[in-house]
């Protein structure tokens, strides 16, 4: 399980996602909670991986104030209390 | 094809919408997406749903619908490249897997094949639909043909040209037997399948030598842009990385017909006559170490003999200090009453349109972001 916050813009795009107090979903490593906030948000994990699931280039998801270890797999195990931070990378004009 | 012409403005910065009517040409204040890079929009003739290629850059690519001419939108699922698909890069020989990196170019099947969308992508992938979008299928016969790899580790045959993948941006389904299609990649060539995707033959001969040295003739091409002759489908046309070419046998033999010294010879787009099979339209850009206006001229130029000669058409263009590029998907041509109209965009946001073939141009704007595909509604 994790507390997930996420950057403001994909409130854009999902507008019923929390951004002020965050989502907790239920899972012990960061591909399954990716899948279950795609399950309450349909579409949602399509904006932070790819096809083959790796983290996209331009999106970072922190834990514990820590980049991930394997942003290509999304293994990272999580702790009950553990804390994710959904980024976009400031690029681009 | 509304009653009276409507454009599609696929920008770096939305989606925008120009409407022609007693005073002229108009935009729509709303922006569709705005902000986004919208890569590609067209409309479904047989049921008039708009799609829409969107790029966000962070979030990857997506697809989204409307079933209301834009008053409102439906995010599809984009589609997917199966797992454990790769592309191989011939430079460096690495694999990697295929996925999806953007949607170029949007087309729909024959009015015999309801529901039928297509998707031309990058690394390649051609994307099938029946059911108008809502779940897609990539095409195996096309994505399996040995020449994308390479044949025995051999070079691959496909690759990128442009951007880091090999990228499908042209589709064009044959106006009387919708089994039978035409696809371009860049690069990798044109293939040609007539068993509704089961099987592909590359359709280059009488193209100059590929890019890379050691290809196989038959693939490794870059078409920047293929077209077709719907009331004489035999006849094709291709604006190509090395020059204008024409074929009157359905793609088995290319002659090129670009201008010795140019201007029409280098370019992006090619538009078509739906009526005459001598006639064809293209915004020429000087060298592809260039791409930008000829002369700092903004051009069109046109052939109406099949293109033994060309005649450039500049009235109501820039003929001065222009830098304008037009990409492959941004000139399009529609016949309205009995007119032919014609209109393109530019890397620098200029936007004109014609309603006598070419004859004459006015500008639309010039104050748009760049523009990635024009298409009449």
């Amino acid at each position: 399980m994790a507390r997930i916050q996420f950057t403001r813009h994909l409130k854009r795009f999902f507008p019923d996602l929390d951004v002020e107090a965050g989502e907790v979903v239920e899972g012990d490593t960061v591909a399954l909670v990716v899948a279950g906030l795609d399950a309450r948000f349909p579409g949602l994990a399509a904006y932070l991986v790819d096809d083959a699931g790796r983290l996209r280039r331009h999106v970072n998801i922190f834990r514990n104030g820590s980049m991930l270890a394997d942003p290509h797999g999304l293994t990272d195990a999580l702790q009950p209390d553990d804390e994710l931070y959904i980024v976009q990378s400031l690029s681009g004009g | 094809m509304s009653a009276a012409p409507v454009l599609l403005l696929s920008t770096r910065k939305g989606l925008i919408v120009a409407r022609s009517g007693d005073d002229g040409w108009s935009l729509d204040d709303t922006v569709h997406f705005a902000g986004i890079a919208v890569e590609y929009a067209s409309v479904d003739p047989r049921t008039g749903h708009w799609f829409a290629a969107l790029e966000h850059g962070h979030w990857g690519p997506k697809l989204h619908r409307s079933t209301d001419s834009g008053t409102t939108w439906t995010e599809l699922a984009a589609p997917k490249y199966p797992e454990g698909e790769q592309f191989r890069d011939p430079w460096t020989g690495k694999t990697d897997a295929a996925v999806l990196t953007n949607v170029w170019t949007v087309a729909y099947g024959g009015a015999d094949q309801p529901g039928r969308v297509y998707l031309g992508t990058n690394p390649g992938g051609l994307f099938r639909s029946d059911d108008n979008g809502d779940s897609w299928s990539l095409v195996r016969g096309l994505w399996d043909h040995p020449s994308r790899l390479g044949v025995d580790g051999g070079r691959p045959g496909w690759f990128g040209g442009g951007r880091d993948t090999p990228g499908l941006h042209s589709i064009v389904v044959h106006p009387t037997d919708s089994r039978r299609m035409f696809v371009g990649v860049s690069c990798g060539g044109v293939f040609e399948t007539t068993d509704d995707g089961e099987t592909w033959a590359p359709r280059n001969k009488g193209l100059p030598p590929p890019v890379l040295p050691d290809q196989d003739d038959d693939t490794g091409h870059d078409p920047h842009f293929v077209a077709l002759c719907r009331s004489h489908p035999d006849v094709m046309w291709q604006q190509n990385h090395v020059g204008v070419f024409r074929s009157t046998n359905a793609g088995l033999t290319w002659s090129d017909i670009s201008q010795p010294d140019g201007p029409a010879r280098f370019g992006f787009p090619i538009a078509v006559d739906p009526d005459d099979p001598r006639r064809a339209w293209v915004v020429p850009a000087r060298s592809d170490g260039q791409r930008n206006a000829v002369g700092g001229c903004l051009q069109v130029c046109e052939t109406q003999d099949g293109g033994e000669t060309w005649q450039r058409r500049v009235r109501g263009l820039p003929e001065r200090g222009a830098f304008d590029l037009v990409y492959r998907h941004a000139l399009d041509l529609a016949v309205h009453g009995g007119a032919r109209w014609l209109s393109f965009g530019s890397t620098t946001g200029n936007v004109f349109v014609s309603q006598n073939g070419g004859a004459e141009w006015t500008c639309l704007s010039h104050h748009l972001p760049p523009v990635y595909a024009v298409r009449f509604a």
